[in-house]
């Protein structure tokens, strides 16, 4: 598969008046073309950071001493703020989570769509605001034509949201960035947004990184997961992996604090994350794991090999690590995963089928 | 949770409650638009809707930050637009009504010291006698809500948003009320720090005894913590009853399609999920719909001539449920 994007053994501090904050602490992962990749862990994990360190949007206090980021034999770390200007909005385009902030409530929204085109594409303005009415028209605005001249104040959430996405996808990005686009909305609106975005994808053959805490829209949205934790990535695998096969520990705790239908007791994840001012030495959610080894304390694990496209960060994967067993819920989720398997029609003659 | 909720002691009853903003004016909005439920003693009740739904606007109706357009409000059998603001009934009125608040972040005051902040409503009751029993009641409280007795005379920028939710929870819960709103609680909280702040507020309300107006837009969550279920829909009641009745056997297709939007952590239920959109409309046809009881504690919004369907639906639904059950 052609990789889109690739990150690779990527650090980022902070500078503050209390000393360095290691946002990011050695990163990899890679995008494939066409698919969606959504990274998931709590606030302040990285997650944001991450991906706007690929926008060439970190704070000025921000340093990356460590990586790299390649786009189309580039690299993004390396690359001029001319160079930036010229990927951002054109080739690589980012959806924000507020769409009351995110658009400018002074400039028609025709006119805000039609702007990325006038930068990049030297386009006339006629033919620009002609093909932003058909984008506005894309994401389902209603009767678009008219509306061009209007203002954000004068659209719903839900419809600025998908003002938002009529910006990102003018260009037809080759990478579409999403940060928590649908957690300000409704749980209604937010089922029509990630239709839309499913739809565009197919539609504009773009690749898509998908930000958010919401399991419920991972499940739905995502073809590969990632799981940040404190600065880290510490599980990455398909959709079914990560839901129905977890390996590490804080993957358990996220999906098993999610209620079901016939839990009893919710589990909490014990304490908080910690200060990334000081970063642990071994695995950073061992002091909240009750599977945690005496190694944990002492040596950050590496990435075991689950399957080719499965890794989890932690030494409960070593061969010599005691056999646990884990929560009830996961070994339901297991259960549940290879009675669909066992339903699927074999994979290679389906194809052969067609 | 009592089978025979008919029993129980109502603490809240609210009856044709209506509440209009910019009455007369060519921007009214009927916020609330005649809705009757009441809230057992004990009981958490939950109430979702979708944003405009007026949901928040009726938990802020029943602590009366607003006085009804029309209809009534009785907490204990008490007619609370009856009370006189700033007499010694609304002081007692606050003290047994307590809210927390949705955003961790704007509702502690900034500037203010936890043990401040935690003590604003002992010192505004008069529960404590002197600045040692003020500071014990403060720790007891930090050590129920879970947070540590150092953090008191700390300032919230300090504080996590869970932890900030911990402390908006131990104000609400110093002047020992009876009944509490919670708006959205954790609707601003990470995956994990969620469960963390439900199963506090379930632990505390066994032990004292306390009864939850519960808001949310998170269905799942709602049916969780929930004992019963409102659904409300443009300032109405569309859907009241238990809250796995109203989770897993719908009636009202607004209910069914509000459910269907729901994305849960399955990505096998989410391939085939379908959203159902509500279509509005089918409530154009000029008939007389209000909340009409389908079965004993079921309650659905109907017209008249609407409830042998729903009872049939009802019916339906529950003959699938005793097969499946049995197979």
């Amino acid at each position: 598969m052609e990789k889109v994007l690739d990150v690779k053994d990527l650090e980022i501090n902070f500078h503050t008046f209390a000393g360095d904050v290691k946002a990011i602490r050695d990163v990899s992962f890679h995008l494939n073309k066409g698919e969606t990749l959504a990274i998931v862990g709590e606030s302040g994990s990285g997650k944001s950071v991450t991906v706007r360190s690929i926008m060439g949007l970190l704070a000025k206090n921000s340093v990356i001493p460590k990586g790299s980021i390649n786009f189309k034999g580039k690299d993004l770390i390396k690359a001029s703020k001319k160079e930036m200007e010229e990927i951002r909005g054109n080739d690589i385009s980012m959806i924000f989570q507020d769409p009351m902030t995110s658009l400018d409530p002074t400039m028609p929204i025709g006119k805000q769509v039609a702007e990325p085109l006038l930068i990049h594409n030297q386009m006339s303005r006629s033919k620009a605001m002609e093909r932003a009415q058909e984008v506005l028209e894309l994401v389902g605005i209603p009767n678009a034509k008219n509306r061009m001249k209007d203002y954000p104040h004068q659209f719903s959430g839900g419809q600025r949201q998908r003002i938002v996405i009529a910006i990102a996808i003018v260009n037809y990005p080759e990478i579409l960035i999403a940060d928590e686009p649908t957690t300000a909305l409704d749980v209604t609106i937010q089922a029509q947004i990630i239709d839309l975005m499913k739809e565009l994808q197919s539609k504009i053959e773009t690749s898509i990184i998908f930000i958010t805490h919401d399991l419920g829209v991972v499940a739905g949205i995502a073809d590969r997961v990632a799981v940040m934790y404190a600065g880290k990535i510490i599980e990455y695998g398909t959709v079914d992996e990560i839901f129905y096969d977890p390996r590490h520990p804080y993957t358990w705790g996220l999906l098993n604090s999610m209620p079901t239908m016939d839990s009893k007791k919710l589990y909490a994840i014990p304490g908080t994350p910690p200060n990334l001012l000081e970063p642990p030495v071994g695995d950073a959610f061992a002091p909240r794991n009750e599977y945690a080894l005496a190694i944990d304390f002492e040596a950050m694990p590496p990435f075991f090999k689950v399957t080719d496209t499965h890794y989890a960060a932690t030494w409960l994967m070593h061969p010599d690590a005691p056999h646990i067993d884990p929560p009830a819920e996961i070994i339901r989720r297991r259960k549940q995963y290879e009675k669909y398997l066992k339903n699927q029609p074999v994979e290679g003659g389906a194809q052969l089928g067609n | 949770m009592a089978t025979n909720p008919e029993k129980r002691k109502k603490i809240v009853e609210v009856k044709h409650l209506k509440q209009y903003f910019n009455v007369g004016r060519k921007n009214e909005v009927r916020a609330i638009d005649d809705i009757s439920f009441d809230i057992y003693e004990g009981e958490t009740f939950g109430l979702v809707g979708e944003s405009g739904s007026g949901k928040s606007t009726t938990g802020r109706s029943i602590i009366r930050l607003y006085d009804p357009t029309d209809g009534e409000i009785l907490f204990n059998g008490r007619d609370i637009s009856k009370i006189k603001n700033h007499s010694a009934e609304m002081l007692e009125f606050r003290r047994e009504m307590q809210m927390i608040f949705q955003d961790p972040y704007a509702s502690l005051n900034p500037r203010m010291k936890i043990k401040d902040i935690i003590a604003e409503g002992l010192d505004i009751h008069h529960l404590v006698k002197n600045d040692q029993e003020r500071d014990a009641r403060v720790e007891e409280l930090l050590d129920l809500v879970g947070l540590n007795r150092d953090h008191m005379t700390r300032y919230p920028h300090e504080f996590s948003g869970g932890q900030r939710q911990r402390i908006g929870i131990a104000r609400a819960l110093a002047v020992k009320p009876r009944f509490i709103i919670a708006d959205e609680p954790i609707s601003a909280l990470d995956v994990s720090i969620q469960a963390q702040v439900v199963n506090l507020l379930e632990d505390i309300q066994k032990e004292q005894n306390l009864t939850y107006l519960f808001i949310a837009h998170d269905l799942s969550m709602v049916k969780y913590i929930s004992d019963r279920i409102a659904v409300m829909h443009n300032g109405r009641l569309m859907e009241l009853s238990t809250a796995d009745e109203v989770y897993n056997y719908p009636l009202h297709p607004y209910t069914s399609s509000l459910l269907s939007a729901v994305p849960l952590p399955d990505p096998e239920y989410e391939r085939k999920r379908k959203a159902q959109p509500y279509d509005a409309s089918i409530e154009d046809d000029s008939k007389d719909r209000y909340l009409q009881e389908i079965v004993p504690g079921h309650m659905v919004y109907a017209a008249d001539e609407e409830v042998k369907m729903y009872k049939e639906r009802y019916d339906k639904i529950h003959e699938k449920k005793t097969v499946s059950e049995t197979n």
